[in-house]
């Protein structure tokens, strides 16, 4: 016998009322910052998409589909039909493609380095934290840097197999996809790691304990009880390390040299020599919104772990 | 006495070394660079001795030292409007009952951690280039902007985490003690936010310091920042200055995140 | 409003949530509280106790109802235009902040002059015996010189009402004791009345002048604490405050009631006679007996007015001696009885031997069923 709800007292309604207005009062400035600098301009993209390219880079103000057709198709220079783009294809490919690679690879020594930090005692886990937070933090621009003086022609593994005479001419891995995967995988494994981290420091070792009990082995225990609870860490690790891998352009720009180009500078490329700013900006549409798709993925599932 | 090996239910096969394996590959490019900065040849093969030649070449250099006081002034500058909007924000959005709109305001708020980076960098390319025609202002204001608002969520968390560990029962007690909101905010609030302030400032700091992508598309012509200075330098034939550079920059993340560390671990 | 109270809460009703989620945490409380006494609010965790308070001291706006101090409407007014003080459970003393500067910051915000400020605190340290931490980090300081700190910093600006929420559950055992002592002492000293929040019914009887029992957001009884052990008006003021039996039984008349297997007891003597009158209990309707163990003797079998059982087990509790017994002609019904315990031996209650049982007359009360 629950008695009625009361409508709010006035005084109640004053408070509530005040306390809202004091919320969004405070949040103003930075929702007016960010509506300037960051999310009002992506309606400017947006716009742009559906604009005709201008002679000299730039838009023309007419209406036009060519930028999101240009994506896929490229109109024949003699007779203006359409037809596959397949340079295109093979860029959205590859960028595809090393995503997924440099998220498994990131994975595959995450996890690993992840339960490791995780098992430590607590004083010794801190430090290793703070070992991998660092490179987390670190300029990825230096980083991509470092890994290429390690694997470009005269960096340190081509100079040290030459000298050891392994070899006699230096295996060419910068401007290569191999060279992109692996600068990827280094710049974001610490993407991978954090999440993890954050799962199985949550984790109740008892839970392994209680597995080894009813005779399961350090495999089954793995598979059949660890890493399906920590699973919403391993979403987190790999969407966080997917979406930047989609977008990247640093590393890429460093490693891959012109040839191996992915999305960003696909995207980089038409405000630049392609002088094609609308398909430019419905490249970076498509992009936002395979990576929005990509966190809505995420934050259903995650979503769904925490309900079950 | 024998030997017995306990079982460790912790202990996954081959994780350990799997583990150690992955940090030393993540150090052992970074360390490689900062030794070679200190490399007396040109080559980065061979070692040369031990000197600090490249760090004087690249203090003598007019481009780099621009570039750097850029970078400083673009940081500083992003960083204090950053942490004083994301401060706001944070007392406007935690510890509160759920408003409408709320949600909105962490999609917004977050939003540079979800859209990337090349994304922002062409939206801000076009917005502020329209911008540029119509005022003819050519001036470091559109960087500044451009990475205050991409600092605004990495100000924010720590904020608002030391915000949520607040004991709120002492704002209320302020109250009880005839504090008005001003006081309250003035006097208990803020003094105790400050580790979180600070924590949220360096790291807004950190990430403006190290941008490239969105800076290399907004900036206007001879606005570079060091980082932008680099990537040009690495279109070039590598030089061993740039290493010295990396070590500076290196040297400068690691001192403020050290800071970070612990201001954020000290538990009142 | 009567002359000489400090607080009225008029018909309160609280409610939290919105839509299908409303939890009434206080279903049209009333209570007054006069000035300069010793008052708690007592019930068991959700009962609502701490709402209430929290609605006086103005942390909380009441879905309906009013807040009375001094005479005055506050209902409308915040926390910081109230003249009450408040002790936290958890002190929340601030933590950047030194005891002074903790103990001096209500003064400060009123704006009082420097120099009342300084003699204020220094005053109020000496009066809680801290004035040799006046200069402290408050996280170097115990659990108890926390409270103090509380005590003073709440009390400094000598508000009209001093609220206190649970403030000696963190504490143990013996800090506890000396604790209450101490706070009896500072409602002494400075006159001020008191309204203490607390769960621990021990504490509410030792210390307080008057207690309102709360359960479930209703106050079920307010009373001295000798009226609240003596003469609950309600069964679960009878089982909170204390241990106590639980008899069925028929009522006879006014002043006597009928046990299940016909012995028939005298319940009612002088103003409580005139008390089940007044609730309209008539013959031969069912009603709940209660007595406290220690208003029950045990004499030897078929002593004259007792009525027959059994002992079914003993239990030692130091300086007293816990008897259960079941009684005949109650339908098994089982009650303890607190004995003395002997100097040495036993009580010579053996389990299973035949007694006697007497009630001490007017001790035996009538709850309604």
């Amino acid at each position: 016998m629950s008695p009625q709800p009361l409508p709010l007292s006035a005084v109640e309604q004053a408070i509530t009322r005040d306390t809202v207005r004091r919320n969004w009062l405070f949040s103003t400035p930075a929702l007016v910052l960010l509506s300037l600098a960051a999310t009002g301009p992506l309606l400017i993209v947006l716009v742009y998409s559906f604009l005709t390219p201008g002679k000299y880079g730039n838009v023309e103000w007419a209406f036009s589909l060519d930028g999101w057709v240009g994506i896929l198709f490229t109109r024949d220079i003699f007779d203006g039909t359409l037809g596959l783009a397949d340079a295109h294809l093979k860029i959205f490919w590859r960028s595809v493609r090393l995503s997924l690679l440099t998220t498994m690879i990131t994975f595959g020594v995450g996890f690993p380095t992840a339960w490791f930090i995780a098992t430590r005692p607590p004083k010794a886990r801190a430090l290793w934290l703070f070992l991998i937070t660092i490179p987390f933090w670190t300029n990825l621009l230096i980083r991509t840097f470092a890994i290429n003086e390690v694997i470009r022609n005269e960096g340190i593994v081509n100079s040290a197999l030459i000298w050891a005479g392994v070899i006699s001419r230096p295996i060419q891995i910068v401007y290569t996809d191999t060279a992109v995967l692996i600068g990827m995988a280094y710049v974001y494994l610490p993407l991978m790691v954090l999440p993890l981290f954050a799962a199985i420091d949550r984790f109740d070792m008892r839970l392994v304990e209680a597995g080894y009990d009813l005779y399961a082995s350090r495999w089954q225990v793995l598979r059949r009880v660890i890493l399906p609870i920590v699973k919403p860490g391993i979403i987190a690790g790999s969407i966080l390390v997917f979406v930047p891998s989609l977008g990247a352009y640093v590393t890429p720009r460093v490693l891959g040299g012109g040839k191996n180009m992915m999305i960003g500078n696909f995207i980089e490329l038409q405000f630049g020599q392609g002088r094609n700013w609308p398909l430019g900006a419905a490249l970076s549409i498509l992009l936002l919104v395979i990576v929005m798709v990509a966190l809505l993925f995420y934050v259903r599932a995650a979503n769904r772990e925490v309900g079950k | 006495m024998s030997k017995q090996r306990s079982f460790n239910v912790t202990d996954l096969p081959g994780f350990t070394t799997i583990a150690i394996l992955a940090f030393l590959a993540l150090y052992a490019p970074i360390l490689t660079l900062v030794v070679y900065s200190f490399n007396d040849a040109s080559s980065i093969t061979v070692w040369g001795g031990f000197s600090l030649r490249w760090y004087e070449i690249a203090w003598q250099n007019t481009a780099v030292k621009e570039a750097t006081l850029r970078s400083l002034i673009i940081a500083t500058s992003a960083s204090v409007i950053a942490t004083t909007v994301a401060t706001l924000a944070a007392l406007g959005t935690t510890r509160t009952a759920p408003f409408k709109g709320q949600t909105a305001i962490y999609a917004m708020i977050n939003q540079p951690l979800m859209v990337p980076e090349i994304v922002t960098a062409v939206a801000l390319l076009i917005f502020f280039g329209i911008i540029k025609k119509a005022t003819d202002y050519l001036g470091l204001g559109y960087l500044i902007a451009a990475h205050a608002a991409f600092c605004v969520p990495f100000a924010y968390l720590p904020i608002r985490a030391r915000l949520e560990g607040m004991d709120l029962s002492l704002e209320t007690a302020a109250a009880d003690l005839y504090a008005n909101r001003w006081m309250t905010l003035r006097r208990i609030t803020l003094p105790l936010l400050a580790p979180g302030i600070a924590a949220g400032a360096m790291l807004a700091f950190v990430i403006s310091l190290d941008d490239v992508v969105i800076t290399e598309f907004v900036k206007t012509g001879g606005q570079e920042t060091l980082p932008t200075y680099m990537l040009g330098q690495m279109r070039r034939a590598i030089s061993p200055e740039v290493n010295a550079i990396s070590t500076g920059l290196l040297a400068l993340t690691v001192l403020l995140l050290t800071a970070f560390f612990l201001l954020t671990r000290r538990r009142d | 409003m009567a002359e000489g109270t400090a607080v009225e809460a008029i018909d309160i009703v609280k409610q939290f949530g919105q839509g299908d989620h409303v939890v009434r945490a206080l279903d049209h409380v009333s209570v007054a509280i006069k000035t300069g006494e010793f008052f708690t609010l007592l019930g068991p965790s959700g009962c609502g106790k701490t709402t209430l308070l929290r609605l006086i001291a103005g942390f909380e706006a009441p879905s309906a109802g009013q807040i009375v101090l001094e005479g005055a409407d506050v209902t409308a007014l915040a926390p910081n235009q109230r003249p009450v003080n408040t002790v936290f459970q958890s002190y929340a003393l601030f933590p950047h902040l030194s005891v002074a500067q903790n103990v001096s910051f209500g003064l400060e915000m009123l704006g009082r002059p420097r120099a009342e400020i300084t003699a204020t605190t220094e005053r109020m340290l000496a009066l809680v015996r801290m004035e040799t931490l006046a200069n402290r980090k408050t996280s170097q300081l115990s659990g108890g010189q926390q409270q103090r700190v509380a005590l003073a910093r709440a009390l400094a600006p000598q508000p009209k009402v001093l609220l206190l929420d649970e403030p000696l559950s963190a504490l143990d055992l013996q800090l506890r004791k000396e604790m209450q002592g101490e706070l009896k002492r500072l409602q002494r000293e400075t006159g001020i009345t008191f309204i203490f929040v607390t769960h621990d019914q021990e504490e509410a009887l030792t210390m307080s002048d008057r207690i309102a029992v709360m359960r479930a957001g209703h106050i079920l009884q307010v009373g001295s604490p000798r009226e609240i052990y003596t003469e609950p008006t309600n069964r679960f003021v009878a089982s909170f405050i204390g241990e106590t039996n639980f008899l069925k039984g028929t009522m006879v008349d006014d002043t006597q009631v009928a046990l299940p297997g016909g012995e028939v007891l005298a319940v009612a003597v002088g103003a409580q006679a005139a008390g089940t009158q007044a609730a309209g209990m008539h013959a031969g309707q069912s009603v709940d007996l209660a007595i406290r163990p220690e208003q029950i003797r045990i004499l030897p079998a078929n002593s004259p007015d007792t009525i027959a059982g059994i002992v079914s087990g003993s239990v030692y509790f130091g300086t007293d001696t816990h008897c259960n017994i079941t009684l005949n002609g109650t339908e098994g019904a089982q009650i303890v009885v607190r004995l003395q315990s002997p100097v040495s031996g036993s009580a010579g209650l053996d389990v299973g031997a035949s007694v006697g049982v007497a009630f001490n007359p007017g001790a035996l009360r009538v709850i309604g069923a």
